[in-house]
């Protein structure tokens, strides 16, 4: 065990993977001689050489598609877009072509591409660098989404994203690279090391795709979140002292419905935090599924906290990000006596 | 040997450590590359792609065909405009380091471009910038007050608090707003010209790109759409050698010049010396003519260097050597253009200090004003129900409802 934070969980990852299979390749702008703008491939253009982790030109589109035909001819492309609000140039490469390769040719050619890239807000990075187009990716079929909340799932994950043979859209929530954020910007910055999340083993292990994780157990009610709305909902438990049940959907797709479903039929309760905005957001799949599986046991009506339906702003960052006090008023709202 | 085929990785010639080497440059020497007609066919002129434009030779006087005979006072002007284009820069950055901001990304090295391209075209054209185009404000007259209170998101921050620093924008100066998203805009000033054309006026459209982000599908768009239609516009590649750590070969610059991508679609490409402000000048002057008469769009390279790190986030001494920009083979543009002025006998090292100081001044002056009208931590704020504005023209009831509990949250 080793502690790191997310950065270096991802470039351990990386790393390991690189070793063990001559097919990982690394593609992306700045990732090679440089190491990527938030460091996450550091080092492993020196270790494995130009031909295994390549700088690409500031093409997303071009990423995307060279990705492809290199995961159709036997490799496994590892390729970064280094901001989630860059990925639309490569949309029409991910939802025509990556997505649906398995499907047209009846499964005869496919390409097993891992798609990494930072998203969220709580950077002051303003429209261009804080989007969370997450539920974008999730209404097409034929990609696999994942999104960690700590260095170990995402080690874990990403490792499992790699070796998958579908493709996995990896968004990692920058705001949390470097430490737990529990939605207090005014608290001082905490380090992963003060976490449990943060110790990692060094060597090769996975966290399978399609499962959930039950972050907290509980009895009141069930919180449904990912990335980095796990720590701002564990906060938010604490501070309206209730006895949530958290769980951190990790992947949304595949979901684990049954995590899901059986932790709600237990509490009766449900609230859905996400960061992305909320119209047609994830958290809409996930209130249908709940009401579709669970509407018997349901004692309260679902509710969401989301970020507001427009773009991130930079001057209003804590006013648009999704915080505790958000939070705490949703779970409180579900807690009334009918 | 092997035989087998293998990729060819680009390289920068040289990393942190290595000594700076421009020897991959080619350079013409001032005075040479031929002026053709601004009716010339693209094929006959193939050859300003690969030469450089070069006006200012190095005992300082402009010579060649090129040479716009710009009166001593414009030049002045331009100086001026440079300088406190420059000085600006400076106290944005440290006004940054201090905290007061949370980004800022300079222009300095290559601000000779804006200025001489801004001073070259008509009031009337319009501006589709790239995020270091800040001299394009400096030469429209856009008060420097106004650029600041965009940076601090403040209450008078022309974007209301939704951009990050820099991303400024003035309709009435004809200047379009900054995207975070690279090249959006290239093709955008294509639509623009086009719709000058469609409707009779005389107006062009200008835009500016970086080297690395010509790379983006946007780019090809542009070409071909100008190309097709013969739009009025003038495409500018500031190719400053860095696309934050990758060289601008990793946008294809190592093959051939970028002025050389318009020839492919029959657009003619000028190479320029972009740090020399008569050539910027004068092959301006020759693309807005070409445009507004009617010949149709050409691309420029302006062969520059980015001087600063690529923005505050970014530490270039990890990438290039830290002696880059000293060894650059095309020098300072301001430096080459108060050289001018003093071989003119139109300057000198006092009228400059003086300058110097009086800018100086100003900035700082224009800075005390600025925070005086808030800043992310302290003074007036903006209201936070400005962020559910301008989503739509007009307000859909949803947004009204979380504006409403936003409200409430807050009181
Ligand atoms: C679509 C998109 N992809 C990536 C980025 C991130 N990014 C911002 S600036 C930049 C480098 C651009 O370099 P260049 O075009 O040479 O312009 P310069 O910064 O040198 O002026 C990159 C990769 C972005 N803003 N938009
Ligand atoms: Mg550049």
């Amino acid at each position: 065990m080793a502690n790191m934070n997310m950065i270096q969980a991802l470039n351990s990852a990386m790393d390991i993977m690189l070793a063990r299979d001559p097919a990982v390749v690394i593609m992306g702008e700045d990732v090679g001689y440089f190491g990527g703008v938030f460091r996450c491939t550091d080092g492993l253009q020196r270790k494995y050489g130009e031909h295994r982790v390549l700088d690409s030109p500031i093409s997303e589109g071009g990423i995307m598609a060279t990705a492809i035909g290199m995961g159709v001819n036997g490799l496994r492309p590892v390729a970064e877009i280094q901001f989630a609000d860059y990925i639309y140039p490569a949309f029409d490469q991910i939802v025509s072509e990556l997505a649906r390769l398995r499907y047209r040719s009846a499964g005869d050619f496919w390409a097993p591409v891992t798609v990494r890239t930072p998203c969220g807000g709580g950077i002051r990075g303003g429209q261009t660098h804080s989007q969370s187009p997450e539920g974008i990716f999730t209404h097409v079929c034929g990609v696999k989404v994942v999104m960690p909340s700590n260095p170990y799932d995402a080690k874990g994950l990403l490792i499992s994203a790699i070796e998958d043979d579908d493709p996995v859209i990896f968004f990692e929530p920058k705001r949390i690279y470097n430490g737990p954020f529990d939605g207090d910007a005014n608290k001082p910055a905490v380090p992963w090391t003060t976490h449990p999340k943060g110790d990692v083993p060094e060597g090769y292990y996975t966290v399978p795709i399609g499962k959930s994780d039950i972050v907290s157990a509980g009895t009141d009610v069930t919180i449904l979140t990912y990335g980095t709305m796990v720590h701002v909902a564990e906060a938010a438990a604490q501070r309206g002292n209730i006895d949530a049940e958290i769980i951190d959907i990790r992947t949304m797709i595949p979901l684990d419905v049954d995590t899901i479903t059986s932790s709600v039929k237990k509490t009766g309760r449900c609230v859905i935090v996400h960061e992305a905005t909320r119209f047609s957001g994830f958290g809409a799949e996930l209130t249908a599924t709940v009401q579709e599986e669970c509407f018997w046991h349901l004692e309260a009506p679902i509710q969401r906290v989301t970020g507001w339906d427009t773009p991130y702003p930079h001057a209003f960052e804590w006013e648009y990000f999704p915080g505790q006090e958000r939070v705490v008023e949703a779970l409180e709202l579900v807690m009334e006596p009918a | 040997m092997n035989s087998k085929s293998r990729l060819h990785i680009p390289h920068p010639p040289a990393r942190p450590g290595e000594k700076p080497d421009f020897s991959y440059l080619q350079i013409s020497p001032a005075g040479v590359v031929a002026r053709p007609d601004v009716n010339a066919h693209a094929r006959d002129i193939e050859s300003l792609a690969y030469d450089m434009v070069r006006v200012l030779d190095d005992d300082h006087s402009a010579i060649g065909p090129w040479h716009p005979h710009l009166d001593p006072q414009d030049l002045q002007v331009a100086l001026r405009h440079i300088m406190l284009t420059r000085i600006f820069d400076d106290r944005m950055l440290r006004n940054q380091r201090q905290g007061k901001t949370t980004f800022y990304m300079k222009s300095t090295g290559e601000e000779a471009v804006s200025i001489a391209q801004c001073m070259a075209l008509e009031p009337g054209d319009m501006c589709f910038p790239s995020y270091r185009n800040q001299g394009l404000y400096v030469a429209r007259g856009r008060s420097l007050v106004d650029l600041m209170c965009q940076c601090l998101s403040n209450t008078r921050d022309m974007c209301k608090g939704r951009q990050m620093p820099i991303m400024y924008h003035w309709r009435e100066g004809r200047i379009f707003s900054i995207s975070g998203n690279l090249t959006t805009q290239v093709p955008q000033a294509v639509g623009w010209a086009m719709a000058a054309a469609i409707k009779g006026e005389d107006d062009i459209a200008a835009t500016w790109v970086g080297d690395g982000s010509t790379a983006e599908p946007d780019f090809h768009h542009a070409l071909t759409f100008a190309s097709v239609y013969q739009a009025p516009v003038l495409i500018n590649v500031v190719n400053n050698q860095w696309a934050i750590s990758t060289f601008q070969a990793f946008a294809g610059g190592e093959r051939r010049p970028f002025a050389a991508r318009g020839l492919g679609y029959g657009i003619p490409g000028i190479r320029v010396d972009g740090n020399d402000f008569l050539a910027v000048y004068g092959v301006t002057r020759w693309a807005a003519e070409r445009a507004r008469k009617g010949y149709g769009p050409t691309l420029v390279e302006h062969v520059t260097y980015r001087a600063s790190g690529h923005s505050t986030s970014d530490d270039p001494s990890r990438y290039r050597p830290k002696e880059e920009w000293d060894d650059w083979p095309l020098g300072d543009p301001l430096e080459r253009l108060k050289q001018h002025l003093i071989a003119l006998g139109e300057w000198s090292e006092d009228r400059h200090e003086t300058l110097n100081e009086e800018l100086e001044k100003h900035v700082m002056d224009c800075w005390k004003e600025a925070m005086s009208y808030g800043t992310l931590t302290d003074g007036p704020k903006l209201d936070p129900d400005e962020m559910f504005e301008d989503v739509f023209a007009e307000m859909p009831e949803h947004l009204k409802k979380q504006r409403a509990h936003l409200k409430k949250l807050r009181s």
